[in-house]
């Protein structure tokens, strides 16, 4: 095994065992979080992008690491978004939670697997259509949010702090 | 706001556990940058194209030589592909040691609305799957990549594909699963 494969075993390991134990695996967890009963996986992910997005920016400002930002095409991201929500409702899973669902028993995620790795070799065979259509109407490029708007992360990081904070009061008020 | 960090099923609260993962995503860029020469961030969507790769590669290698996405996303056991391997080892673990490890033939909200068959799940999911996957390498990215380490590096296109993602899953949720009026 090369570290690179080593690094990411480790990695994916303890990213499951977070994920398990934050019980976000789970189908039920994720169409609750769509239907706003449970909002598990939110809380979830919001408080890993909290934590995230200091660090990250604590280590891009000091230069031990860079942002790779994935293209703003337009077309690709609204159109892809919205065939990955309508999928991901009926499926229940996402790429992730799919395989670390596996990984805690449930069995029936194999279907969902299965569906995607089907979806990804049908991506690969009309890949070339796609390029010529959807990823070809609007590429705004590889685009963060500071620059964007002209201030700084450090700008922009409180504010989401805050706002995810107040969001977090409202879900534990609400015992969503 | 108070709260208890274990939930009443034996795991971790949500906001302990989703704030170790965002310390474990701090790591992960660190030491990717510095073993590996590049910066790579928590994603899974890619795995799967690979994946998928690596079974076409069994029937027909020429035809996956010849792909220009399959020559694009490399088809290869890589960084991303171990963490994905990874993730199903580390909620084995987790669940074996905290014995909320059970073997599900159907998930119960799915049984509630549309009944035991296993075969209209199978369906389902596999139809779903097609979809979301389709989706998600269009858009570059899964709730992994685009949702987590997208808005890590407040990336535009990480906030507008969480959106999408949400806001049309709600749609369709709701219209799955919504009509439990009885």
């Amino acid at each position: 095994m090369s570290i690179d494969q080593g690094l990411g075993l480790m990695t994916g390991i303890l990213f499951g065992f977070l994920l398990q134990k934050g019980r976000v695996l789970r189908f039920e967890r994720q169409v609750g979080a769509m239907l706003m009963k449970d909002m598990t996986i939110l809380k979830f992910m919001l408080s890993a992008i909290l934590v995230g997005m200091v660090g990250i920016t604590l280590l891009t400002d000091a230069g031990l690491a860079t942002f790779r930002h994935k293209p703003m095409n337009l077309g690709a991201v609204v159109l892809g978004g919205a065939l990955f929500g309508a999928g991901w409702a009926v499926m229940g899973y996402c790429p992730g939670t799919s395989i670390g669902a596996l990984g805690e028993g449930r069995w029936h995620a194999v279907f969902a697997v299965v569906g995607m790795l089907i979806g990804a070799a049908l991506y690969a065979e009309f890949y070339p259509f796609f390029k010529s259509t959807v990823l070809a109407w609007k590429d705004f490029g590889k685009i963060g949010v500071p620059e964007t708007l002209g201030v700084s992360a450090w700008g922009i990081i409180p504010m989401f702090w805050v706002g995810i904070i107040l969001l977090f009061r409202w879900f534990e008020k609400k015992g969503l | 706001m108070h709260m208890k960090w274990k939930t009443e099923d034996g795991g971790w609260s949500p906001y302990l556990a989703g704030s170790l993962v965002g310390l474990l995503a701090i790591v992960s860029v660190y030491a990717t940058t510095e073993w590996m020469g590049k910066t790579n961030y928590l994603g899974a969507s890619t795995t799967f194209v690979r994946a998928a790769g690596m079974l076409e590669q069994m029937l027909a290698p020429e035809h996956v030589t010849a792909n220009e996405y399959f020559t694009k996303e490399k088809v290869r056991v890589d960084w991303q592909f171990m963490l994905v391997l990874g993730i199903f080892l580390g909620a084995l673990i987790s669940s074996a040691t905290d014995r909320s490890f059970k073997l599900e033939r159907l998930p119960p909200v799915w049984e509630q609305r549309f009944g035991s068959s296993l075969t209209k799940r199978a369906t389902g999911a596999i139809l779903g799957g097609i979809i979301a996957m389709i989706g998600v390498r269009m858009a570059d990215g899964c709730p992994s990549g685009h949702g987590l380490s997208g808005m890590m590096q407040l990336s535009v296109s990480g906030l507008i594909a969480m959106g999408m993602f949400f806001g049309v899953g709600v749609l369709v949720a709701v219209l799955v699963y919504g009509r439990k009026t009885s």
